[in-house]
């Protein structure tokens, strides 16, 4: 569903991206994680194109990306993409914000879409908040408000990038079910994430990315119990004991 | 005469300041400096906004020369403008009013300045909000439409304001052109009476003044109308 193949891209001189082979097959959950920089988000940011690849080719729902004539919205329709920073429009209410795509892209009805949105607000558990702002909102609760934005587009893929890192530690729960409940129901998902529980629940398979490279993929009960790469076991060993590593 | 404020100019010629021989002959003072302000602003919004998205077109063949037009007209003294217009339009295009030769000129030289508070209010938009609805599949326009400019516009309404009162001030030089707006009317009154430029031009300061103050609390008001901005 989703195919890197031999791709790179570069920022001026900086190599982020350098030689990803990647194969996410529909349903599937891949977490990709790493140390900052290493060029996760840039990669996921590739999937809609929010980030333009220079070299190689990312065949994404049938859509090849490399390939200029592709009609990048068409693809973008079908690919929902979740924010660290939720990018909630502050100007338009929690429904509003969920039925604008979906009523000026697939011109459904402003009823019917609000009928949809409903649904989605109500498996986010936010279905009270239908005419709230997004600043009246919690973060967990503008984060699960974004998931079913772009849940409303029907989306047959669903990106994340680090969906749970601008939230406190408390709401990090509430929005980490609602993706677990997703993934459950077949999505095919790829998420940049930190939270290791979360991988070794939900994911099928875990990419393990440094310095542009993804070093290592593996089921997750193989990365997290027998790492094979020297900077997988360090990361490990730092995201488990953050205290330990930093004073040796 | 020899009061030492003598009220009575202002009192005998109250109706002439503020709306010169109307309803028997054309509109002046106080009612033509603002149909000329709303007139114009109303246009050099909408100039504004064309020009300000022309200028940040993607297509290098319609950015530059609206850049280089804005620069142009920015280079400029007002005044020079309305001149231009004067004698320009009626050479170009046969008889036009004189009040209609001083809008476009206002419009013109506003909707240039317009057109950069349109930038710098798009350009305060986060890049998240741009990539939240791309992400969804919105048409760059769509985007536009529904994500920022609705924002960007709240965010330029104190801009806008100060150019619609800049606007006001600016009716002023209207005068050189005989259009009888209020300093024009002003000067008609000083000639006719001779003895009382104090007293007159006091009066139009405050006249000014309050027209000026009266749209800054207006968008003072309007800011907070817009409920969602409280929150932010």
């Amino acid at each position: 569903m989703i195919v890197f193949k031999g791709v790179h891209k570069w920022f001026k001189t900086l190599h982020v991206l350098n030689d990803i082979n990647l194969h996410v097959t529909p349903g599937e959950v891949l977490v990709v994680c790493g140390p900052s920089g290493s060029g996760k988000s840039t990669l996921i940011r590739t999937i809609n194109q929010l980030e333009p690849i220079n070299e190689g080719s990312l065949i994404v729902d049938g859509y090849d990306l490399s390939d200029k004539k592709t009609d990048i919205n068409k693809l973008r329709a079908e690919v929902g993409f979740v924010f660290q920073q939720f990018n909630l429009y502050p100007h338009l209410s929690v429904i509003s914000n969920i039925t604008l795509a979906p009523t000026k892209i697939r011109n459904i009805s402003k009823k019917e879409a609000e009928e949809q949105a409903m649904v989605l607000l109500t498996r986010v558990g936010l279905s009270e908040k239908r005419d709230a702002y997004p600043s009246q909102l919690s973060g967990g609760q503008q984060q699960r408000v974004a998931i079913a934005r772009a849940l409303a587009m029907k989306p047959r893929i669903m990106l994340f990038d680090e969906p749970t890192s601008a939230l406190d530690p408390e709401m990090i729960g509430e929005v980490l079910a609602v993706m677990k409940d997703l993934a459950l129901s077949g999505m095919t998902m790829v998420v940049v994430t930190h939270e290791m529980g979360f991988a070794r629940e939900v994911a099928h398979r875990v990419a393990f990315m440094a310095d542009g490279i993804v070093l290592e993929e593996a089921h997750p009960e193989d990365f997290f119990m027998r790492p094979q790469h020297e900077r997988a076991k360090q990361f490990l060993r730092q995201l488990l004991t953050p205290m330990q590593a930093e004073c040796p | 005469m020899d009061q030492f404020f003598n009220i009575s100019v202002i009192t005998d010629n109250f109706t002439y300041f503020m709306i010169g021989r109307f309803p028997h002959g054309p509109l002046g003072g106080v009612g033509l400096t603002l149909y000329l302000a709303v007139v114009s602003c109303i246009l050099s919004f909408f100039g504004g906004m064309f020009l300000g998205l022309l200028s940040i077109s993607r297509f290098a063949i319609v950015r530059y020369p609206t850049l280089g037009f804005i620069n142009l007209v920015r280079g400029m003294p007002l005044l020079m403008v309305i001149f231009w217009m004067y004698f320009l339009m009626p050479a170009l295009f046969g008889k036009i009013a004189e009040n209609n030769t001083v809008i476009m000129a206002l419009t013109l030289f506003t909707s240039a300045y317009m057109s950069r508070i349109v930038v710098a209010g798009i350009e305060g938009i986060p890049k998240g909000q741009t990539e939240a609805a791309i992400s969804t599949g919105l048409t760059s326009w769509q985007l536009m439409l529904y994500i920022v400019l609705p924002q960007g516009l709240r965010n330029m309404i104190p801009s806008f304001v100060n150019q619609f009162v800049s606007l006001i001030k600016d009716t002023s030089l209207a005068f050189i052109v005989g259009v009888s707006e209020l300093t024009h009317v002003a000067t008609q009154i000083n000639n006719r009476t001779m003895a009382f430029p104090t007293e007159i031009f006091i009066f139009i300061a405050v006249i000014y003044f309050i027209l000026c103050y009266a749209f800054t609390s207006l968008s003072r008001w309007l800011e907070q109308r817009l409920t969602w901005v409280k929150a932010i």
